[in-house]
């Protein structure tokens, strides 16, 4: 099908931007790259009035080290994360997990502030920025705020971005000692049925802080505090791999769809959890 | 904006996909619809020397920027780019439908990597559907043409 027609608007600076939104509200919907919400325009399942396109305000493509942070501007592509080696240097973990994401041709255009703010529980950048500690900064004409990922995520498709907001920039810690990552999907490139990320600091060779996250386990990317309690305090190796699954396990209830039932995914709650934290202890830290 | 190499100038509704802007604006019908939400592939194209999914961007978003469609990678039947001549020998179609897809997502992994293993050309064709199945023969081709474009770079 096509698109249901809509005003089109193409700021050139950020200000011009937020102005629209300040203007049209509930009635505008923000463009990036435009890989979900462009389909989901041709099979009308959304109809926005206005379409605000984001790709001609140039401040937004910037990604760069800031202290210790990755911050990742709105029109930032997942091929970039991919790609960069700048990027690679303070934050390896996106290039494996950009990897994760559709084929090359849904990479050059997608952008990763766009899957944070279309907030698919099943999408890897949401349970990224959950597993480090990301700052996500939402600007509205006049003013700005920072909202840690902790209490960004609603429920399905759902954030605390209000209407007059634009999300402006993800911000990844980059000061993790290691990290993990495992994901199932049914084939390359589709959603994640479950992926889990790990961050960890890790001194003399024992964890001192951990975050562990999920996507595909339920209604919104989540953490698992009661996993993230287990691993504290042991060594990063094969043995807290298993005791950190067995507790994931434990503290999920998935959904169950066309893609895995809610056993199936339990089940593999622990599997994608042991092996992220295998890939945390292989990464060393 | 600029396709296959010609400055080109429309007024377009905003709703008009790319796809359609290039099939039915410019006659471009090389470029397939297929799934129309980003899944199937027929409708690749190379957006700044990059493939997108046209039925997934606004014709409108292409102001100035450059759009390559399978009809710059030959002037005609007679002079066929190794790319196509590689999918003609060795059976890299069937009905054709995937073809322009195929064709550009082949030409951005051998722009990039000159001499892919089938492992590679199968992850770079992994959004490029064949419902002919005929997967085999693509990555055949995709192998013939990184031999055909190493020997015309040496010739």
């Amino acid at each position: 099908m096509k698109p249901a027609p809509f005003e089109y608007h193409a700021p050139d600076t950020l200000a011009d931007a937020l102005d629209v939104l300040a203007q049209l509200g509930a009635e505008a919907t923000p463009l990036a790259g435009g890989q979900s919400l462009a389909p989901l325009m041709n099979l009308r399942l959304a109809r926005p009035l206005n379409i605000v396109d984001l790709n001609r305000i140039e401040s937004l493509s910037s990604v760069r080290v800031e202290g210790d942070l990755l911050e990742v501007g709105a029109l930032v592509r997942h091929s970039v994360m991919e790609r960069s080696d700048d990027v690679y240097r303070a934050f390896p973990v996106g290039r494996v997990v950009a990897a994760f994401i559709g084929y090359p041709a849904i990479r050059h255009r997608g952008t990763v502030v766009g899957s944070i703010a279309h907030a698919d529980p099943a999408a890897e950048w949401p349970c990224v920025a959950l597993a480090f500690d990301a700052e996500i900064t939402l600007a509205r004409a006049g003013s700005t705020r920072t909202v840690p990922a902790d209490g960004f995520f609603k429920t399905m498709l759902t954030t605390v971005r209000e209407p007059d907001e634009l999300i402006t920039q993800v911000a990844f810690s980059t000061t993790f000692d290691s990290w993990g990552f495992h994901e199932f999907a049914r084939r390359y490139g589709d959603f994640a049925v479950i992926a889990a990320a790990v961050a960890a600091r890790v001194s003399d060779g024992i964890v001192t802080e951990a975050r562990i996250s999920l996507a595909g386990a339920g209604d919104r990317p989540m953490r698992l505090l009661g996993a993230e309690a287990v691993l504290t305090g042991r060594s990063l190796d094969g043995d807290s791999a298993v005791a950190v699954a067995q507790a994931s396990v434990d503290l999920v209830e998935p959904l169950g769809d066309i893609h895995g039932s809610a056993g199936y995914r339990k089940d593999l709650v622990g599997v994608a959890v042991e092996r992220a934290v295998v890939d945390a202890a292989n990464r060393g830290g | 904006m600029k396709v296959n190499g010609k400055e080109t100038t429309r007024e377009v509704d905003p709703r008009r996909l790319l796809v359609d802007f290039l099939r039915h604006d410019l006659q471009l019908t090389g470029t397939h619809v297929g799934c129309e939400h980003g899944v199937c592939g027929a409708c690749t194209v190379l957006f700044d020397g990059e493939t997108v999914r046209s039925c997934i961007m606004f014709a409108v978003q292409a102001d100035g920027h450059e759009v390559e469609t399978v009809e710059s990678l030959a002037d005609g039947p007679d002079d066929l780019h190794p790319i196509q001549v590689a999918f003609w020998e060795n059976h890299g179609l069937q009905c054709g439908f995937c073809t322009p897809g195929m064709l550009m997502a082949t030409k951005e992994l051998l722009e990039e990597n000159p001499d892919p293993a089938e492992e590679e050309i199968r992850i770079a064709l992994a959004g490029n559907i064949c419902r002919c199945t005929g997967y085999v023969h693509i990555v055949s081709a995709v192998r013939a043409a990184a031999a055909g474009m190493a020997a015309e770079r040496m010739s």
